[in-house]
């Protein structure tokens, strides 16, 4: 069993890992951003099947911390410059 | 099935730490920087370091990235200072850093095998703190002065980022939220704090025992806490606000407190008297967690923006 | 009967490894953004979840099993809120060019 767990999880971070470059070489800037999520899902998968394989608990912490930090970076959205400031897109006010 | 792992995950590491160096664009690189952070805590993890895994995701990830993206963001349109190293300053760079990850590479490879260690004397002594995880043992008992000195060395870094406020507005709020919030942040900053609160609190009582503790807990906390100013809900504190100031100052002055009682209950600066060692550190990881989380958090809103409320 | 739970794992945690490759396969090789969004957001959190039902029978507490739970969660809503966020941005930079 563990080595089953362990084998998925490899699976899981190579794919990860073509999909993240794909995103990051991207010509179009928002996608860039999908980098963490991409790793946020990724990464968490990952970590829980290596803390079930080798029997760590604290593993899963680490995975809750991750889920919860990919979710945290969403407010670099707001951070982004090229977003113009203080105007709504029109259609969505009332 | 494990070493295949392991290697995945070193070239990986490589190729995204060549790819953070190599990228032009600014933002792009430090996005890219944030996903190097969240993935050298999958690394630790392999190494079999949990404490260190959450706190490079929770720095890496999480403080950091947000940190460099406010300060990218301030700094574009502002004339971009086309500094333009020459060649040979680069060429000067990369020997430079060249000849440090050489060195340190034939530091690591040089060790002796077995390294020298004082794990087993560390392990023996824990049952007199009551602790169960080594990680704080060491950091709250066996080298508590560092600990004490770290949180001092964040209170200065706070200092100096507020010092570079213009004097009419001293003692006033950073100004963290755009002047348009996105709907979905706003949502998010109302769905994702109580689970926030739930795990640093989980954090930093699990640390006694388990891989966590203060300095991951208050970063969650520091986390939630910048996520809801920067949808707009609460407003950023005044720099001069009381109630920020004392929970700034709480954690490192009952670390203090109880040091220097060491003098009269204990043996000495910085001894717990027998007996007493958890509920006192456990006191201590308290307070230090709401000020890190404090001080974290300020420290990624900036300096003040605006003029004290009086 | 631990034979039984252990084959239900092994089955849905495969699941779980596919839906992450069918998400890397539509990131790579969907035409538009819009879709690449969707085929990441939606198959890797499918997968996510697929894993963490595969994971349950095997956590060793009740807290364990909440916390696999918890991840599962936090992954949605950070989708979520990711992707609305994304499609804006991509609605507004083709608006504006």
């Amino acid at each position: 069993m563990p080595e089953f767990l362990a084998a998925a999880a490899l699976v899981i971070l190579a794919v990860t890992a073509v999909a993240l470059f794909r995103v990051l070489r991207s010509r179009v800037a928002a996608e860039r951003m999908m980098a963490v999520q991409l790793l946020g899902t990724g990464g968490a998968g990952a970590l829980l099947l290596l803390g079930a394989a080798s029997g760590s608990p604290a593993t899963i912490d680490v995975a809750l911390l991750l889920a919860l930090f990919a979710a945290f970076a969403c407010v670099a959205f707001v951070l982004d410059p090229a977003e113009p400031a203080g105007e709504d897109s029109p259609e969505e006010q009332p | 099935m494990m070493v295949l792992l392991d290697l995945a995950l070193a070239a990986w590491l490589l190729a995204l730490a060549l790819h953070v160096v190599m990228e032009r664009n600014e933002r792009s690189a430090i996005i890219a920087f944030l996903a190097l952070g969240l993935l050298l805590g999958l690394v630790w993890v392999r190494l079999a370091a949990p404490d260190v895994a959450l706190t490079e995701i929770a720095i890496g990830g999480g403080g950091t990235g947000i940190l460099l993206l406010r300060a990218e963001a301030a700094l574009r349109g502002r004339g971009k200072h086309e500094e333009g190293a020459t060649r040979g300053g680069k060429l000067a760079v990369a020997a430079g850093c060249a000849v440090i990850s050489a060195g340190l590479g034939f530091a690591v490879l040089a060790l002796a095998s077995p390294a020298p260690t004082l794990a087993p004397a560390a392990s023996d002594a824990i049952a007199a703190t009551g602790l169960g995880n080594p990680v704080t043992a060491v950091l709250l008992a066996y080298r508590a002065l560092d600990t004490l000195l770290e949180k001092v060395v964040v209170l200065l870094a706070l200092v100096g980022i507020w010092s570079l406020a213009p004097d009419g507005i001293w003692g006033g709020a950073p100004e963290v939220a755009p002047a348009a919030v996105p709907g979905p942040l706003a949502w998010l900053a109302r769905i994702l704090p109580p689970f926030g609160v739930v795990i640093g609190v989980y954090m930093f009582w699990v640390g006694a025992d388990a891989p966590g503790g203060t300095f991951q807990a208050g970063t969650v906390l520091a986390a939630m806490w910048l996520l809801v100013i920067m949808a707009g809900l609460l407003p950023p504190p005044d720099a001069a606000s009381p109630a920020l100031r004392l929970v700034l100052v709480g954690g490192p002055a009952l670390f203090l407190a109880i040091a220097f009682l060491g003098f009269i209950v204990a043996d000495g600066f910085l001894a717990y008297p027998e007996g007493f060692a958890k509920p006192l550190i456990v006191a201590i990881e308290a307070a230090l967690t709401l000020s890190v989380a404090a001080a974290l958090a300020m420290l990624v809103a900036g300096p003040a923006r605006k003029a004290p409320a009086r | 009967m631990n034979g039984l739970v252990d084959i239900a794992t092994m089955v849905l945690v495969s699941m779980g490894a596919v839906l992450f490759l069918a998400g890397a396969l539509g990131l790579l090789r969907f035409p538009d953004t819009l879709s690449r969004l969707h085929a990441v957001s939606k198959a890797d959190n499918l997968g996510l979840g697929l894993i963490v039902m595969g994971l349950l029978p095997q956590a060793e507490s009740v807290s364990g099993g909440l916390k696999l739970i918890c991840v599962w969660l936090l992954a949605q809503i950070s989708a979520a809120t990711a992707s609305q966020l994304l499609a804006r941005k991509i609605h507004r930079d083709e608006g504006r060019s």
